[in-house]
């Protein structure tokens, strides 16, 4: 007998119902559980970065070696890490009272180091300042992103989901040290990973690796016996843009309060 | 019943359009969403996973020590003891993985070097620097320098 009005409504409702169930259920089948990678613990490490202003030398080591590791765009403006060079005019003596502008640049980000012979004369202080992404513990980039395509991991790292990004934009605008971009090729949000593909196999990131002063350190903050400790204690220590309080994890000694 | 509920057809078919608005939602949603969603927090939780899918390219110096131990011994109490292999010799994990399949180049003359040791007011003072003029007349660095132990004690 034909179905009258009433059975069909029953019947497509009860459908939805049970279709609705049953691919939610097979999502998450089709998923799995994550697991971690073998030997290595999520919960085991808090991952950061020391860096030592006194002892960078501005060759530019740390640019090329994440343009390498990491397949970035060769171009500029396109930076997971760069370094910029920070010089501060002495104050003079006749106008005490006229504070000195600090002349920052980075030319290609340090890729090439800084080539010029620094014309600037005697009584200028200079140094280097290498950046990247703060992998912040209240990051604000984290909070903007609409649908959950960056996150921080559960230890410690701010990382991009490739596949989720929209390409919005959203993050770029929101982070404050002025650290993401969208990589002109995939359209998507990319940064630091703190070379996530490296850390969690025991080696260090790229940019450390390369870098000939050990201005630059990975750390593990959650390892009683890494050497961040005894550098946090000793050191004078400062993060970036401290007044964000975005919980930065790039800790660097010797910042001078030029630096933005 | 009360005269005042007596009408109550039109509430019915208001809570059934609900429903199924409600219930299409939901498939939707399950539809969308990735099933390990939220498993860590408000991102996907292969996310991580798929980071870590990238082959290294920089072997790091624990992987040159093991055929090279003759180089490390001479580094060894020089300045550039702490410098790493691949800054100077360029990303070289393939190299580690098979020595045949990438042989390393040797840095030419004087170009890697002036990208550490050129003389600039920017670099701190303690920092061994030169102009190349003066210091060598141009000449290539490792023409005296042995780039692996560049002291002369």
């Amino acid at each position: 007998m034909a179905p009258d009005r009433r059975e069909f409504l029953a019947q497509s409702g009860k459908l939805l119902v049970l279709t609705s169930l049953a691919s939610a259920a097979w999502e998450y089948v089709l998923a799995g559980t994550p697991e971690d990678a073998p030997g290595y613990r999520l919960d085991a490490h808090w991952w950061g970065m020391a860096i030592d202003i006194e002892r960078c030398i501005g060759c530019g080591n740390c640019v090329r070696a994440c343009k390498t590791e990491n397949d970035v765009p060769l171009e500029a403006a396109y930076f997971r890490t760069w370094v910029e060079r920070y010089r501060v005019p002495p104050i003079d003596p006749q106008h005490p009272q006229v504070e000195p502008n600090p002349e920052v640049d980075s030319p290609n980000g340090g890729y090439d180091g800084f080539p010029d012979k620094d014309p600037r004369g005697e009584g200028w202080k200079t140094f280097f300042v290498p950046k990247l992404c703060n992998h912040c513990a209240h990051s604000p980039c984290v909070q903007v992103c609409p649908i959950g395509a960056t996150f921080e991991s559960p230890d410690g790292v701010v990382l991009v989901d490739k596949k989720r990004c929209l390409g919005c934009r959203y993050c770029v605008q929101a982070c404050p040290y002025g650290c993401r971009f969208i990589d002109p090729r995939t359209h998507t949000a990319d940064k630091c990973t703190l070379c996530y593909h490296r850390i969690t196999r025991g080696l260090t990131t790229a940019c450390c690796e390369a870098c000939p002063t050990g201005a630059r350190l990975l750390v593990d903050l959650k390892n009683p016996n890494d050497p961040v400790h005894a550098f946090l204690k000793n050191n004078s220590i400062q993060v970036l843009k401290p007044n964000m309080a975005t919980g930065a994890k790039v800790y660097y000694r010797g910042l001078d309060g030029a630096v933005r | 019943m009360d005269g005042r509920f007596r009408d109550y057809a039109h509430l019915l078919r208001m809570a059934a359009l609900f429903g199924i608005g409600i219930l299409a939602f939901l498939a939707a949603r399950a539809m969308f969403v990735p099933g390990d969603f939220g498993v860590y927090g408000f991102y996907r939780a292969g996310a991580i996973e798929d980071n870590r899918e990238r082959t290294p390219k920089f072997a790091g110096r624990e992987a040159c020590a093991d055929c090279h131990d003759d180089i490390v011994a001479k580094r060894a109490g020089s300045a550039h003891e702490r410098v790493g292999c691949e800054a100077c010799h360029g990303a070289l994990h393939a190299h580690a993985e098979d020595p045949a399949a990438l042989t390393p180049e040797r840095p030419e003359g004087a170009s890697i070097c002036q990208m550490c040791h050129r003389a600039s007011a920017s670099r701190p003072e303690w920092f061994p620097q030169v102009d190349a003029e003066e210091h060598s007349m141009g000449q290539a660095c490792n023409a005296c320098h042995d780039p692996h132990h560049p002291g002369f004690e």
